[in-house]
């Protein structure tokens, strides 16, 4: 197994671990931890596709800002595992299975694409993830969606303050 | 790497999301299973923007095929963020109004 194989394989398993982590553990906490770190292995797995810029703005945005205002409500509202409500086991138990189910339907759809069967998603090489070439693509062929996003933004910072002050 | 196993892998992540949506009550847990689904969609949009690149690189040594689905992944951070934020606020708000944030209190419009 080569290098790249075997990183591959263990951010799968730890975004894989960390993801069911988050839903398994009572502390709201804790699952923003654990959630962290999927966002790290995340970055990883773009960062071993040579998606660099990606990588960092996912480390800087999610794991960064985001979950960092996740943490700060948490707080705010002061969860701990007693007031944790709870569902009962059948709700629990027949999301699982409806989840497996979809899983299911996504993976044999997968394999049974003729399409995509022996692709190969290029691996530590490829310049296209650079700063340079990403910049100069959404500076020409998308700069109105990034200026209209900053009017999003904008927005969405009136929306939250009106929301969020005590009436 | 093949893209089976990304499209595995992004699928996985995806239906733990779901999971987590319909097992737990905590409105915050149930908005970082949200985060975890967009996050899945953002890493099969990298594997499918490499494999499209893989694909063109071999007639044009100077492609930008797949640059596009890099910049989707961009936009759906951004996206993600202001969602983030309003949606936060709300929970915020919900959590003053009847001092809790299980969703089984939100079945109801009135009241």
């Amino acid at each position: 197994m080569s290098t790249s194989e075997i990183l591959f394989w263990f951010l799968s398993v730890l975004a894989l671990f960390s993801a069911i982590m988050v839903l398994v553990s009572k502390n709201p906490i804790h699952s923003v931890l654990w959630l962290i770190i999927v966002f790290f292995a995340i970055s990883g797995h773009y960062l071993l596709l040579n998606a660099q810029f990606l990588a960092i703005v996912n480390i800087i945005v999610y794991a960064g800002a985001i979950m960092v205002l996740f943490l700060f409500v948490i707080m705010l509202m002061n969860q701990n595992p007693e007031t944790e409500p709870k569902r009962n086991i059948w709700v629990k138990f027949s999301a699982v299975i409806s989840g497996g189910l979809l899983l299911w339907i996504f993976i044999s759809a997968s394999v049974s694409a003729s399409d995509i069967n022996g692709k190969m998603a290029t691996v530590n090489e490829g310049n296209i993830g650079l700063i340079e070439n990403l910049g100069k693509v959404l500076f020409n062929e998308y700069a109105l969606p990034f200026e209209i996003s900053s009017v999003l933004f904008l927005s969405a910072m009136v929306g939250a303050v009106v929301i969020g002050k005590k009436d | 790497m093949p893209i089976q196993y990304y499209i595995a892998l992004a699928s996985c992540l995806f239906c733990i999301g779901v999971v987590g949506v319909l097992t737990r009550r905590n409105a915050i847990i149930v908005f970082m299973c949200i985060e975890l689904m967009l996050n899945a969609v953002n890493l099969l949009l990298v594997a499918f923007s490499k494999m499209h690149y893989a694909n063109a690189v071999i007639t044009d040594k100077l492609t930008a095929a797949g640059t596009d689905a890099q910049l989707f992944v961009f936009f759906i951070m951004v996206v993600a963020a202001a969602e983030v934020s309003v949606g936060l606020a709300i929970i915020v708000m919900m959590y003053r109004n009847i001092h809790s944030v299980d969703i089984n209190f939100l079945n109801r419009l009135k009241n």
